[in-house]
């Protein structure tokens, strides 16, 4: 009974948060757009009986998803947002490793102060932190003042409405993401390893790499899974800090459901999207696992 | 944070007095004078939460997905009759608003075609897309003689390449840039929905694209009153704020609105009432209101917006009746054209037209 409880709590999380919204989303996908409200037919007209659910699957199909591949705005689109995400999660990575690792080495009365350092960003809302990212990036903004004050530049640079500010603004604002998990890790690694790697002959170098890299993989992976899925369907930070340059699927997502109220295909690049993201990443973990298992053996 | 706070006492209020009546309104932001919303409470003791929004797609959403929850929204003409196509508006009841006879038939004349008949809405402010000028910059780049009242100035290359020096941003909305590119292009009917509009316009639009800084519906308030950008192409009371931001800020910035002499579109801002509102009876109360002819004119005073209310004008300020930029002249008034809604089709080429402009793919 314990078990079978269990058991069914993340079952029912699953359902609630992810199968039921997928199956509704799926569903306005194969629709057809229409001027009503809702904006899409056919509805699912259950007071007509077996009848009405038969012509609603009738009418269903996959015409949205044929329409993305005639135009090359889509694909262009997603691949840009995986770039993107891609060079803002190493960029995070690079920035959060470090942190990470100088808290766990830090004393264990500062700590708790340190992680407070890095969560206290969030007690702000997130749109008035991304907001002051554009005072201070803008061209007339405290960056470029300072930099002119110093004599480092003589003109303003361009720094607002470009990629740069895309992804200063997702590292600073994922970065949090990455460096919990890292921290969690390495707060967790045992000293004495470290400790018989130098006794065996080890620098502190090549201890680092070969001890604390390799037992602060799992966190490094979370970090890197937290910061890019988000990242790869961002919509506020490009659409902020971004110029009209910068394409990414969120901005195309928002098109179709808002400029051209064509939910039926704003779905459908919902519904791709997912399955770019959760498949990779799918693939990952039972490649994981199997690693485990031959390990394990 | 104003209006949030307003939103949260009303929140509170009900909290407190659950029987009390309630009105909920979703208008523009920074669209009214808030003391107006305490007098209609006073006035009618109906709990008014106001909310806002800044975009007509995100308005049009609420309403075709249906349930919104509000009883008087402001949807402006275009969208407002693509909106009552789709059933998402009730007819209103004349009987219970006796201040429609304050309204004024220039401007209902002109709102017939999105709205014949005025059946489902009234006119709340209206006004004209056109050029914010930062004076000072534009002469240092182009010299005194700057054709600042001139679609020139944004549409011809040479102008605007000098210009993205100082920065030039324009509104992030096809179907106003696009009438605005055509009458620069001399095309007969700047509302021409058809393939090969398009293409003018994608071909004017295009040329001046790499001297964008950046589309957007609202940051060139700012940008225009803290002097990051010489010009923008926007909405007409939204660069007099930013005149008059300039002004109070003293930055030494000094803004001007412009209405091109080629032509400008007309855009009207229309008071509805959703199909589904909660309660009609209220929403009929507030359009009352609204209509009350000193009401609209101290709307109009704080927001720098002209109104479809003949009665109003008598109240309205001098720098607002009395400005050419807010009331235009008979000529200009006579130069200004009016578009119609994109169907599905040409509004899925329009946006895709747009996205290419903006980002070359």
């Amino acid at each position: 009974m314990r078990r079978l409880v269990l058991i069914l709590v993340p079952y029912l999380w699953l359902l609630c948060l992810f199968l039921i919204p997928f199956v509704i989303v799926m569903k306005i996908s194969l629709s057809d757009v229409a001027l009503s409200i809702p904006p899409y037919t056919p509805q699912l007209d259950l007071s007509a009986g077996w009848q009405g659910i038969r012509d609603f699957f009738a009418e269903l199909d996959f015409e949205n998803f044929a329409f993305l591949t005639t135009d090359d705005l889509y694909w262009k689109a997603y691949l840009s947002s995986l770039q993107i995400a891609a060079i803002s999660t190493v960029l995070t990575l690079l920035v959060g490793f470090p942190i990470a690792y100088a808290m766990a080495q830090s004393p264990d009365e500062w700590r708790p102060t340190l992680m407070m350092l890095v969560i206290l960003p969030f007690w702000t809302s997130f749109l008035i932190r991304v907001y002051s990212w554009m005072g201070i990036l803008a061209n007339e903004g405290v960056l470029n003042q300072v930099l002119l004050w110093l004599g480092i530049i003589d003109s303003p640079l361009q720094i607002l409405n470009t990629k740069t500010a895309v992804y200063i603004g997702i590292v600073y604002t994922y970065l949090p993401f990455m460096i919990l998990p890292i921290y969690a890790a390495l707060e967790r690694l045992d000293g004495s390893l470290l400790e018989a790697a130098e006794d065996l002959g080890c620098s502190r170098i090549s201890a680092f790499w070969l001890v604390t890299v390799p037992l602060s993989k799992n966190g490094v992976i979370a970090g890197c899974f937290l910061v890019f899925i988000p990242a790869v369907g961002e919509f506020v930070i490009p659409s902020l800090l971004g110029g009209s340059k910068t394409l990414m699927i969120g901005k195309v997502l928002w098109e179709e459901f808002f400029s051209n109220r064509d939910w039926p295909v704003a779905s459908a690049v919902a519904v791709i999207l997912l399955l770019i993201l959760v498949i990779p990443i799918v693939l990952f973990q039972r490649q994981e696992q199997k690693q485990r298992e031959a390990e394990g053996t | 944070m104003k209006k949030t706070l307003i939103t949260t006492t009303a929140l509170i209020a009900l909290g407190t007095a659950a029987a009390a009546e309630e009105v909920h309104v979703y208008n523009w932001s920074d669209y009214i004078d808030e003391e107006l919303l305490t007098k209609f409470e006073e006035e009618t003791g109906i709990d008014l939460v106001y909310d806002v929004f800044d975009s007509n797609e995100l308005l049009e959403t609420k309403m075709l997905a249906g349930g919104s929850g509000y009883d008087v929204v402001v949807p402006t003409g275009t969208f407002l009759q693509r909106q009552i196509a789709a059933g998402a508006f009730q007819k209103l009841d004349k009987s219970q608003l006796p201040n429609i006879e304050n309204m004024w038939d220039v401007i209902s004349e002109r709102t017939e075609v999105y709205d014949p008949g005025s059946e489902y809405s009234v006119n709340y402010m209206w006004g004209t897309t056109g050029l914010g000028v930062n004076t000072a910059k534009v002469a240092e780049v182009l010299g005194e003689d700057a054709p600042v009242d001139s679609l020139s100035l944004i549409f011809d290359p040479a102008n605007i390449e000098k210009l993205s020096e100082c920065g030039v941003q324009v509104l992030d909305a096809p179907t106003e840039m696009i009438p605005a590119a055509l009458t620069y292009a001399g095309w007969e009917d700047p509302d021409d929905h058809s393939q090969e509009a398009l293409d003018k316009a994608e071909e004017v639009l295009s040329a001046i694209r790499p001297h964008v800084q950046k589309f957007h519906s609202s940051e060139y308030i700012n940008a225009l009153a803290n002097g990051d950008i010489c010009v923008a192409f926007g909405w007409s009371g939204d660069i007099l704020q930013a005149r008059d931001r300039a002004a109070e800020a003293d930055n030494g910035v000094e803004v001007e609105y412009h209405i091109p002499k080629e032509g400008a579109l007309m855009w009207f801002d229309q008071m509805a009432i959703p199909t589904d509102a909660p309660n009609p009876e209220a929403a009929h109360k507030f359009l009352n209101f609204i209509m009350d002819a000193q009401n609209m004119a101290a709307a109009s005073n704080y927001v720098y917006y002209a109104n479809g209310n003949k009665a109003s004008q008598e109240f309205l300020a001098e720098d607002v009746i009395g400005d050419p930029a807010i009331y235009p002249d008979e000529e200009t008034l006579d130069n200004l054209y009016t578009v119609t809604p994109f169907g599905p089709k040409e509004q899925r080429l329009l946006t895709r037209m747009w996205t290419r402009v903006k980002s070359g793919t």
